[in-house]
């Protein structure tokens, strides 16, 4: 398989193999049930602490001012939300496990045939200054400041993510339990997976953003199509 | 047809078939090793069957973490409870005196316990963690008898696969899987944080399954059935919990 911009056929060139594009929106659809659900189980205790315990007797590190779905919860609302956490959790899970496999099937991928070097992680000569500011290189390929990001959310935020998250569950610390203590506690471990989730949340409406100003039908198609019609560079 | 659409086909079929068998394959061997959830069917299935067979390959003989006396909480959190039917005043205005733990189902002597027979079990302890499912939680010590202990005295028969509990709590009934009933931590607990039990914690019996979430931690109970077979148990799906919604096993 042709990595991007290398084969040209006619008016468009492949910009994005079949492999990239069905991870892609694979983990788009994945990362959007994890948001929706994760908002929702948060609903049911939006304070967040530190350390190992943290409940409604205790001070929070913090709250977000949103209802609950629980009225054990002081919100300052006067209603309770409905509680929503039975699916939430469940699809929260299997959307989890669906992207860890994807993931893991996009970085063996990316492995094999180099489209990590080639493509996403930033090399040497990337990382100097013109070229974090380079605008004219979209057109064949990432600039260094995209390539930052990219491997930034691949390489940091979401292994950190999926931890945090792991760290949270009792049955998976009663085997490695040393991956809820090195971060402090089970609650540190909630709030840093919150926390994360923030830092997504930003990297995908950057990522739409760009996407939008480099032209959102073009761009958006060349990730379903694979190609990038010649006229759109 | 031409050449090249033909031979994707074939290769294809070549990986769709094995895929197949293996899929099938692999339920089987799952299936029998006690790698698939009562409620394994339906929406979310494929998930809560990934989550419960890969944590019962990991924690086969793991143990929960247990704390120091110095981090137990100093505020503990209850939770709501329903309300108190008037049978259960009455037990609690009588010093519970007249509770019973009835056990029966695949035994080879069913029986029934009051708290002072549980209580004559060997007593063990363990500091551990407690967390809801909504994201709270607290560190408390927890005093009871093993599960296995009593299960042990009223001769379990070895083809026994579950073990379901009910409770005072109209509505609310659990089930564990043997991995957790003979667990070490598993336990029928009578003490909290070096006191009685109290009634806003689950006294004066509750079960205490600290390798998952709270709600398998069931309060006020009564009634523990040793079952091979989940299916003749309410809708079939374990327990309450994933007949409104929720997952049957919580060690997520």
């Amino acid at each position: 398989m042709a990595t991007h911009a290398a084969r040209e056929t006619g008016g468009s060139a492949q910009r994005y193999t079949g492999v990239v594009r069905a991870t892609h929106w694979i983990a788009a659809l994945c990362v959007f049930a994890l948001l929706v659900t994760g908002l929702e189980i948060v609903a049911s205790h939006p304070r967040f602490y530190w350390g190992e315990d943290g409940n409604i007797g205790m001070t929070p590190l913090f709250s977000i001012p949103i209802p609950s779905s629980r009225a054990t919860v002081p919100t300052g609302y006067g209603y309770v939300l409905p509680d929503q956490n039975g699916w939430s959790r469940y699809l929260h899970f299997q959307s989890a496990w669906l992207l860890v496999l994807t993931g893991l099937l996009y970085v063996i991928y990316g492995l094999v045939t180099a489209h990590f070097w080639k493509n996403v992680l930033p090399g040497g000569a990337d990382l100097r200054w013109h070229a974090l500011r380079d605008r004219t290189a979209y057109a064949s390929r990432y600039n260094a400041g995209q390539r930052l990001v990219y491997a930034i959310v691949l390489v940091v935020a979401f292994p950190l993510t999926i931890w945090t998250g792991l760290a949270m569950s009792p049955g998976f610390v009663s085997a490695f339990p040393a991956t809820v203590t090195v971060l402090g506690g089970q609650q540190t471990a909630r709030t840093l997976h919150f926390f994360l989730t923030i830092v997504l949340i930003l990297f995908v409406v950057v990522h739409v953003a760009m996407v939008w100003r480099a032209g959102f039908r073009s761009r958006a198609g060349a990730m379903i199509t694979g190609n990038l019609r010649s006229g759109d560079e | 047809m031409n050449d090249i659409s033909r031979r994707k086909l074939m290769r294809a079929g070549v990986v769709a078939l094995p895929g197949a068998v293996g899929l099938a394959a692999a339920a089987r061997i799952a299936e029998r090793n006690g790698l698939v959830p009562p409620d394994h069917s339906g929406l979310y299935g494929p998930g809560e069957t990934l989550t419960y067979a890969a944590q019962r390959v990991l924690t086969a003989h793991s143990l929960a973490r247990e704390f120091d006396r110095s981090q137990i909480s100093k505020k503990p959190f209850a939770n709501e409870t329903p309300k108190k039917t008037p049978e259960f005043l009455r037990l609690e205005a009588a010093g519970f005196v007249d509770w019973r733990l009835k056990v029966d189902g695949m035994v080879a002597r069913p029986a029934e316990f009051s708290i002072a027979q549980i209580r004559s079990f060997p007593a063990h302890s363990q500091i551990t963690h407690l967390a809801c499912e909504e994201g709270w939680s607290y560190v408390a010590e927890w005093t009871g008898a093993l599960l296995s202990d009593v299960l042990h005295e009223v001769s379990m028969r070895p083809e026994a696969k579950f073990v379901v509990y009910d409770c005072m709590d109209k509505g609310w009934w659990e089930s564990i899987d043997m991995a957790d009933a003979l667990h070490p931590q598993t336990f029928v607990a009578y003490g909290f944080n070096g006191g009685e039990l109290p009634v806003a914690f689950g006294g004066p019996l509750r079960m205490r399954v600290p390798r998952q979430l709270g709600y398998k931690s069931l309060k006020y109970i009564t009634r523990l059935t040793v079952t091979d077979s989940l299916k003749k148990f309410g809708k079939g799906l374990g327990s309450a919990e994933p007949e409104f919604g929720y997952a049957w096993y919580a060690g997520i």
